[in-house]
């Protein structure tokens, strides 16, 4: 560090992140309800990252709740359970709860009402089990990262095992503004949560578990440590409240005082990260034998009548979760997610996934956009990068079209939560600027990809054609000489022949 | 008189016989770049670019006579690592990606001739005589190749349809009010 | 020796070939729009003219003064340059092919810099030595070289740059340029006494 950084870090400690408003008050507060259970459910093949599980279930077939209706596929994949007793309806597309509106496949379920549980077997003790074995039926529970990146949770488990894992970092920071589900899931189900910390310390062979909470949630604090009381390796961490927090390498760092490399990860460094919500997803797999089919979602923002934590079965409408809170005015924005990163949504018919933290219905005046000004060079986005990189820079790039310039500043490192345009006075969209690059990268290495693939399968082709060709070649050989053998043949028996009749 | 033409004409001399060694000794043999640039190239030698192949776009790249923009199938991922390898500096964004095209099969018109089968150079195409065909889209470059050779027309080009997992966040576009002075 | 120093200082800040000389301003204004093509440029031209520098004093002194012929001095001083661009065009598209593609027409255009020209010429008018002629060729060269660097870096700056549409592309390129020459004046000011 040079003296200036020197200076400079001594005036202000750490700079990165931003403090908005968290409006996670009175959501937070209002006790946990349950959505009554719709007539339809959705159920999308690919509520995670990796490839899209594969239907095991006709149309029209009955099946009961937790039976699997869909299995992994390939390496990265998790299960798919269906989240209520009924009939399959349909197997086909629906909008994703994506900003683009696209479609995806999804299961359509025709609710019987009766709600009724397949019989999943009886609990074991999850300690006696080897740690394998837990992964494995993690994995067969469909549990993916409830924090919403939706990575399969058996997978980190596994990989746990593998990178020699010494410390568990649960992730109950909840950073995002407007979000209190793992809030709410601390509070009310913090037993039940530090029971599947235990197991998943267990499954990893980690010594050690950090549980990392922003100190705006006191309650969940309370009720984490009062449930922690008795297991030394089980340790509450409040850290201040300030965004992003809850970024796997940001509360790593301020739980451990190590910085992650921005090549690396914390599994580098013998820790694993793990979501709250994940952990209770864990404890109701190995301890009830259920299944990932429903979750604790906020509903939140200016236009909810009744805001609040709602359980929520996985493939609910997002219209019915807001016919069932209320509406005090038409929103002017739905959003999935957090304000920050969550993603806008086309409409109300689409469903809610394992990955949904909340839904949020904005007004007009919370929803408010500005037309961009031109960049004043303040650097309020540099002071407020979490990952230190400079977004005014990268967008001024993207904005020419020049990506690898961009990709020089490090647009790779950029983890898209949003500081830069938060705090951006000229109230340029520099996160969108980084998605689209982003966007448009992966693009061009796919069409590389292809190009590689083309290039392959050409190859292959004129392979394929001279060996054709040669083999024809020698078929007309062998023919020719067949032929020739056997008119030699002929020759020599017709002149044998004439040579008997002339004795 | 006789010293200005007499000095002029050896100063030419010299100076030429000193080029004509220079030249000898810096010749560039084939242009190197062309077989990196041909490299680079899809290699399905579909034609579209009006070259004959890739080997002779990738030529026409190297000297000069074409843009780095010249090839469809490669599109713009393949114009800006040409525009790298070549080291000048192009806008992409005003290359007009009118979207990589595949071809499809109208199955109700196909009369299973295996004409475009024999014509794809990548061998996207999947058919046997009297049976249907099929457009393997992983594999089809979008050349285009296939077209003509349909005897019924029920080959034709098709967008590929944009997914959850291709979809890209469109641009932002800066639609910023004139700045006010008053 | 302190003499020497000053020459180059001075050739290359103080009388600046292009910013105070106004010499050379095609490739300036050409290939400055990238600080590698610059730096390329830059080095080609530094090579040309000190070598056409040592070349014409040559000329000049051993061939042009005995035999009286001074009135061919442009014409076989032309000749020169024109050779060792030639020879330099040779060398890039061997060495570096990239940078050949990169230079473009701007490579055998060198030939036409004034400023290859016009050193050449007031080397002749100064009646310098051997060595100075060399050194005042290549301290001009290498303002030259330092210039189209400058200036390329501020065009990269440049595009990111919103500009007003009436000024977008050469116009502001110009107006960047007099303010870069008249940062350059201010070396004038400077005082080796």
């Amino acid at each position: 560090m040079g003296l200036i950084e020197k200076f400079f870090a001594l005036l202000e400690p750490q700079h990165w992140g931003v403090h908005p408003d968290d409006h996670k008050r009175p959501a937070a507060d209002a006790p946990l309800r349950s959505l009554p259970l719709p007539e339809r459910l959705y159920i999308p093949l690919q509520q995670h990252i990796g490839a899209a599980a594969r239907p095991i279930v006709l149309v029209g077939q009955s099946v009961l709740k937790g039976q699997l209706l869909a299995e992994a596929q390939g390496a990265t994949s998790a299960a798919i359970h269906a989240s209520t007793s009924g009939t399959v309806a349909a197997i086909g597309d629906v909008t994703a709860p994506h900003p683009s509106g696209l479609p995806f496949a999804a299961i359509t379920l025709a609710a019987d009402g009766d709600d009724r549980w397949a019989d999943t077997g009886t609990a074991v003790d999850p300690f006696a089990l080897p740690p394998p074995e837990v992964a494995r039926r993690v994995a067969a529970a469909g549990v993916v990262g409830l924090g919403g990146a939706t990575f399969p949770s058996a997978l980190k488990l596994g990989l746990g095992l593998k990178a020699e894992i010494h410390t568990l970092i649960i992730n109950g920071g909840e950073c995002e503004p407007y979000l209190s589900c793992d809030d709410r899931l601390m509070r009310d189900f913090a037993t039940e949560t530090v029971d599947g910390i235990r197991i998943m310390l267990h499954a990893t062979g980690a010594k050690q578990a950090l549980v990392g909470i922003e100190d705006n949630k006191p309650e969940a604090i309370a009720a984490m440590t009062a449930a922690a009381q008795g297991y030394s390796e089980i340790a509450i961490r409040p850290v201040p409240a300030r965004y992003p927090m809850g970024s796997e390498k940001h509360l790593f760092s301020e739980l451990t005082g190590t910085e992650v490399p921005a090549d690396g990860r914390t599994t580098d460094l013998g820790a694993l990260v793990h979501n709250v919500g994940t952990a209770w997803a864990v404890h109701e797999a190995l301890r009830n034998n259920r299944p990932l089919v429903e979750r604790i979602v906020t509903v939140n923002g200016g236009a909810v009548a009744r805001p609040g934590n709602i359980r929520v079965p996985v493939g609910a409408l997002v219209e019915d979760v807001l016919a069932f809170v209320g509406l005090r005015e038409e929103p002017a924005r739905l959003v999935m997610g957090g304000p920050m990163m969550g993603s806008l949504l086309p409409h109300r018919r689409v469903p809610v996934v394992k990955g949904s933290s909340g839904i949020l219905a904005l007004t007009a005046v919370e929803a408010a956009g500005f037309d961009p000004g031109p960049c004043i060079r303040c650097s309020s986005c540099v002071r407020a990068c979490p990952v230190g990189l400079l977004p005014l820079e990268m967008s001024a790039r993207i904005a020419n079209g020049d990506l690898d310039g961009a990709v020089a500043f490090g647009l790779k490192d950029c983890i898209a939560c949003g500081c830069c345009s938060f705090v951006c006075p000229s109230r340029i969209p520099l996160v969108h600027y980084f998605n689209h690059a982003k966007g448009e990268l992966a693009a061009q290495g796919r069409a590389q990809l292809r190009n590689e693939a083309a290039k392959r399968l050409v190859a292959a082709r004129a392979e394929r054609l001279e060996r054709d060709a040669r083999e024809k070649a020698e078929v007309a050989a062998r023919r020719k000489a067949e032929r020739a053998a056997a008119k030699a043949a002929e020759a020599a028996r017709s002149a044998a022949a004439s040579s008997e009749a002339t004795t | 008189m006789i010293a200005a033409i007499l000095s002029l004409t050896l100063l030419g001399a010299v100076l030429g016989f000193g080029l004509g060694i220079a030249a000898k000794k810096f010749a560039v043999e084939t242009d190197a770049r062309v077989a990196e640039i041909a490299a680079l190239m899809p290699g399905s030698n579909c034609g579209q670019c009006g070259f004959p192949g890739c080997a002779g776009a990738a030529a026409a790249i190297a000297e000069g006579s074409a843009t780095v923009t010249v090839c469809p199938p490669g599109g713009k991922a393949l114009a800006g690592a040409l525009a790298a390898k070549l080291g000048i500096s192009i806008d992409l964004s005003g290359v007009a990606d009118a979207g990589p095209k595949i071809a499809a099969i109208a199955e109700e018109i196909c009369i299973g001739c295996c004409r475009c089968v024999k014509e794809c150079p990548t061998d996207a195409i999947v058919g046997a005589a009297k049976q249907i065909h099929a457009v393997m889209r992983e594999a089809c470059t979008g050349c285009g190749n296939c077209i003509d050779r349909c005897p019924t027309e029920a080959m034709k080009m098709e967008p590929v349809p944009v997914t959850l997992q291709h979809w890209v966040w469109p641009k932002p576009v800066v639609t910023e009010a004139e700045p006010s002075w008053a | 020796m302190s003499e020497y120093l000053i020459l180059l200082v001075t050739t290359a800040l103080v009388n600046n070939v292009v910013l105070v000389k106004f010499l050379g301003l095609c490739p300036f204004m050409g290939v400055s729009k990238s600080v590698d093509s610059a730096l390329g440029m830059g080095m080609a031209t530094t090579f040309v003219i000190t070598l056409a520098c040592g070349a014409t004093w040559m000329l000049e002194n051993w061939l042009l003064v005995p035999l009286g012929l001074g009135y061919l001095r442009i014409l076989t001083f032309i000749l020169v340059i024109a050779a060792v661009v030639q020879f330099v065009e040779m060398v890039v598209k061997k060495a570096s092919p990239e940078l050949y593609q990169a230079l473009g027409i701007y490579l055998p255009l060198i030939t036409t810099n004034c400023a290859v020209l016009g050193l050449a010429l007031i080397n002749v008018q100064e009646k310098s030595g051997f060595v100075k002629s060399l050194l005042y060729g290549f301290g001009s060269a290498v303002g030259f070289t330092l210039v189209l660097l400058i200036f390329a870096g501020l065009r990269e700056r440049l595009a990111l740059a919103r500009v007003p549409a009436s000024f977008a592309g050469a116009p502001i390129s110009f107006v960047l340029a007099g303010l870069l020459s008249l940062a350059f004046m201010g070396f004038a000011g400077l005082n080796f006494k």
